[in-house]
Formats: C-alpha cells, structure tokens, sequence
C-alpha cells in the first residue's frame, strides 16, 4: 500500500510515461528519452501546481 | 504496408490482435509477436491497474445515461479488459470512498483502461502495417 503522495506521483509518473514512450517512439535510445522528459514533465509540474495552490488550502 | 501481404489479411489479423489486446493488456503485441512492446504494456499496465485496486478504487458498473461522468468512469475502466473483471469478481467493486488513496485508486484504474485503449488501437495499426 502507498502512503505517501510523492511516492504515488513518482510511481503513476514512471508508468504512464513509459507507456506513452513505448507507444510513440520506435528505438530505445528515443524511448528512454521520452520516459525521461515525459517523468521530469510530470514530477515537475505536479510540483509547479501544488506550489501554486498552497496558499489555497481549502 | 507490405505488398506481400493482402488486405484481407490485415484485417484477418487486426480484428484477433485488437479484441486480444483489449482483453489482456500487452497480448495483442504479444500475438502479433512484437514481444518487447506486449511486456512493456503488460507489466506497465498491470501495476497501474493492481495499485488502483490496492489503493481502494470503486470499481464501478455505470452504464446509465443519468450520470455521464460515471459512465465515462466506468467505461475507461472497463479498458483494462479482463483485470476490471475479475477484480469486481473478487469482491473489489465497492472500493473505500473514506481511504486516503481512494481518489488516487480511481485514477489510477482508469488510466490504466485510458491507456489500454490507446494500446489497442497501437495493435491494430500494427497489425495493418501502419506501425512498425
């Protein structure tokens, strides 16, 4: 069971990213590349928007 | 598309790797034997399904028109294939709405039917020879 919120971002993040690479890239060298854009894309603007929304806690 | 390989064919072999590829997430790749691409899709979309339901998912059975988004809900779910299935069989559909991975349970099982439909469609293009 995950607990923690960051660990659940970064788990749903590799995931998804790793499909959407297999699915739109042919070789593995642009798929490993797309996985890693795509996670820091993820990981980075979830961040950005809980950032955003702090001040809003309710 | 190979000039070798007739149109009648293609969709001779779109139609079982598509239903396939619904069913089981990553058999449809599996079949028509990219083996690379069915692992990855499998495994990938497993954890997301099996993480879902650890984390107390509802999954629903909403076919009615009176609540479109539960529909919606429910039909991205149901592209998981046999995994929604036998995970409502076993006793899983009501979820925890009061789990605080209940919200993250609900997305993450609907992605994980989101991108198997997207998975479906890679096989049938692959099966056309519109993918390599």
């Amino acid at each position: 069971m995950i607990h923690s919120h960051l660990v659940t971002l970064l788990v749903f993040s590799f995931l998804v990213s790793t499909v959407f690479a297999t699915l739109l890239r042919d070789t593995t060298r642009a798929r490993l590349r797309f996985v890693i854009l795509a996670f820091a894309a993820f990981v980075l603007s979830t961040l950005a928007l809980g950032w955003l929304m702090s001040p809003f806690p309710r | 598309m190979s000039a070798a390989v007739s149109p009648a064919r293609d969709v001779a072999q779109a139609l079982p790797a598509g239903i396939l590829a619904w069913l089981v997430p990553g058999l449809g790749h599996v079949y028509l034997r990219r083996w690379g691409k069915g692992v990855v899709f499998a495994a990938a979309i497993f954890a997301l399904f099996v993480l879902g339901v650890v984390m107390r998912s509802r999954l629903q059975l909403h076919l009615g028109l009176d609540d479109p988004l539960a529909l919606l809900f429910s039909l991205a779910q149901m592209g998981a294939g046999v995994p929604y299935f036998v995970a409502r069989s076993l006793g899983y559909e009501a979820g925890e709405v009061t789990a605080v991975s209940y919200e993250y349970g609900n997305t993450f099982t609907a992605v994980a039917g989101l991108l198997n439909i997207l998975v479906v469609l890679d096989a049938v293009d692959t099966a056309r020879g519109r993918k390599p």
